[in-house]
């Protein structure tokens, strides 16, 4: 058969395409099961960062997130934009974990006060700690986090920030501990004396370090300010809740 | 009458013959495709922090060359010559999700750190070069040496870089420290004595001088790879 033809090229192409095509959906359905497996206990890792400190951190690995996780992790519950409890008690734990609020976030389909809000209960020295996933959008990608309240409810007890591409050196530092330190170090509050939600702001002035002031990155500014409407928008449904507690 | 045809008749060659072995040598040193060749530089930046990532970004661009190489060669006769560029460009991709899916499946931690660098593996120059320039031409054996050849050739170059860039930067090798602790308040070995990280070598503009250095060190010795004036 001629090489040149038509015909010739368009069958070497589509046979080309339905081997390739066939190869590389049989190794990706193979090793899903792994893959989600690997998604799940980074999950696991992520929640236990915003409630360990970087020194426990350290001897948490991927082989004893599990176990780590099921001795801190001790409940959970999943609510609505309203605060009102769509699940808890025994399964509120399970129906946590598997709320991706990710997906939710990313889904245009789903209207913004019907996503759902997970969080954590966890016991660390006697003390309940509450832990609240949170989601948002920084520079290039999306960001993303964990926030600790303390026992009375209102205070941050820890924190984590992930985020997927934000500029190494500047946007990206809000992974690191010093800007963590930030949300955590001071007398920072999410609500104020009645029990309602009092905003955040990322400041540029150096002013930061008081209950509701937070000093932002240099040259991160955009991924700060994504970090303060990711907090702003992902806590009051949590507020609102916490009250009925 | 027999005489003559076992003349006709190509001598078989060893598996590893002399020219078969130069394949693999020659883009370690004398032909290395990064420092000689000068492709592949933009990952050789990016990835060379580490050890570990750059070895393990090693290992796939050698898999990628050599197994897209052999397929390549194998294909090269039934090859529509009019949409071979495409035909390379999706055995390169194809191979390269190979490498990310069990990279996220095996080595979670090492592909976060990689993260979109593996995926880039698909437009590192030494890939459709090795395609095009020797596997479109020749036999699949010595076209796999061949990719395995310039794509330890890479790997090296990458090791090379990381270990100064991790050792002078970090203080480690493969994430072990071996200068000691440099934790404020309780180090130990050099940094006792009053030693600190490089910062600025972990900066990317540091791997570009880093294999300046080497092309320069490399050209110093072996004096017909310098061009002329």
């Amino acid at each position: 058969m001629d090489k040149e033809s038509n015909a010739y090229t368009i069958i070497f192409a589509t046979i080309m395409v339905v081997v390739v095509g066939g190869l590389l959906a049989f190794l990706a359905i193979s090793l899903k099961e792994r893959q989600d497996a690997n998604g799940e206990i980074k999950k696991k890792m992520e929640v236990l960062s915003a409630l360990l400190s970087p020194e426990e951190m350290m001897k948490v690995s991927r082989e004893n997130a599990e176990a780590e996780y099921e001795k801190y992790i001790t409940g959970g519950v999943v609510i609505d934009v309203n605060g009102k409890v769509i699940a808890d008690g025994e399964k509120g734990k399970d129906a946590a974990f598997q709320t991706n609020i990710q997906a939710q976030y990313k889904d245009k389909n789903i209207a913004v006060n019907k996503r759902t809000y997970p969080m954590f209960t966890a016991k660390k020295e006697g003390k309940t700690l509450y832990i609240i996933p949170i989601v948002g959008m920084g520079l290039w990608g999306p960001i993303w986090g964990n926030v600790c309240i303390a026992e009375d409810k209102s205070s941050i007890a820890g924190a984590s920030f992930g985020h997927k591409g934000e500029t190494p050196g500047l946007g990206a530092e809000i992974s690191l501990g010093f800007f963590i330190d930030r949300w955590v170090k001071g007398d920072e509050k999410i609500t104020d004396e009645n029990g309602d939600y009092q905003k955040f702001d990322v400041v540029k002035d150096g002013t930061g370090g008081q209950t509701t002031k937070i000093d932002g990155i240099s040259g991160g500014t955009i991924t700060s300010e994504g970090v303060e409407e990711m907090m702003n928008r992902c806590l009051v449904p949590y507020t609102v809740y916490f009250k009925t507690l | 009458m027999s005489e003559n045809l076992a003349k006709i008749k190509a001598p078989s060659e060893s598996l590893f013959s002399k020219k078969n072995r130069k394949l693999l040598i020659e883009p370690l040193t004398n032909n290395n495709p990064v420092t000689v060749q000068v492709l592949g530089i933009c990952s050789a930046l990016a990835i060379t922090v580490k050890m570990d990532t750059a070895l393990v970004m090693g290992l796939s661009v050698i898999f990628v060359t050599a197994a897209g190489n052999y397929v390549i060669s194998a294909l090269r006769n039934i090859m529509p010559p009019r949409i071979r560029i495409i035909v390379q460009l999706v055995v390169a991709a194809a191979l390269v999700i190979i490498v990310n899916e069990i990279l996220k499946a095996y080595l979670p931690d090492i592909s976060e750190q990689l993260s979109v660098f593996v995926g880039l593996i698909i437009t590192n120059c030494i890939i459709m070069g090795r395609f095009e320039a020797y596997a479109m031409a020749n036999k699949p054996w010595p076209s796999f040496l061949d990719g395995i050849g310039n794509g330890a050739g890479y790997a090296i170059l990458l090791l090379i870089v990381a270990f100064v860039r991790e050792l002078l930067g970090s203080g480690s090798l493969f994430g072990v420290k071996i200068l000691g602790s440099a934790v404020p308040g309780e180090e130990t070995g050099l940094y006792t004595m009053g030693y600190v990280n490089n910062n600025l070598i972990i900066l990317p503009p540091m791997a570009l001088i880093i294999v300046g250095i080497i092309i320069w060190v490399q050209r110093a010795k072996n004096t017909s790879l310098q061009e002329e004036n």
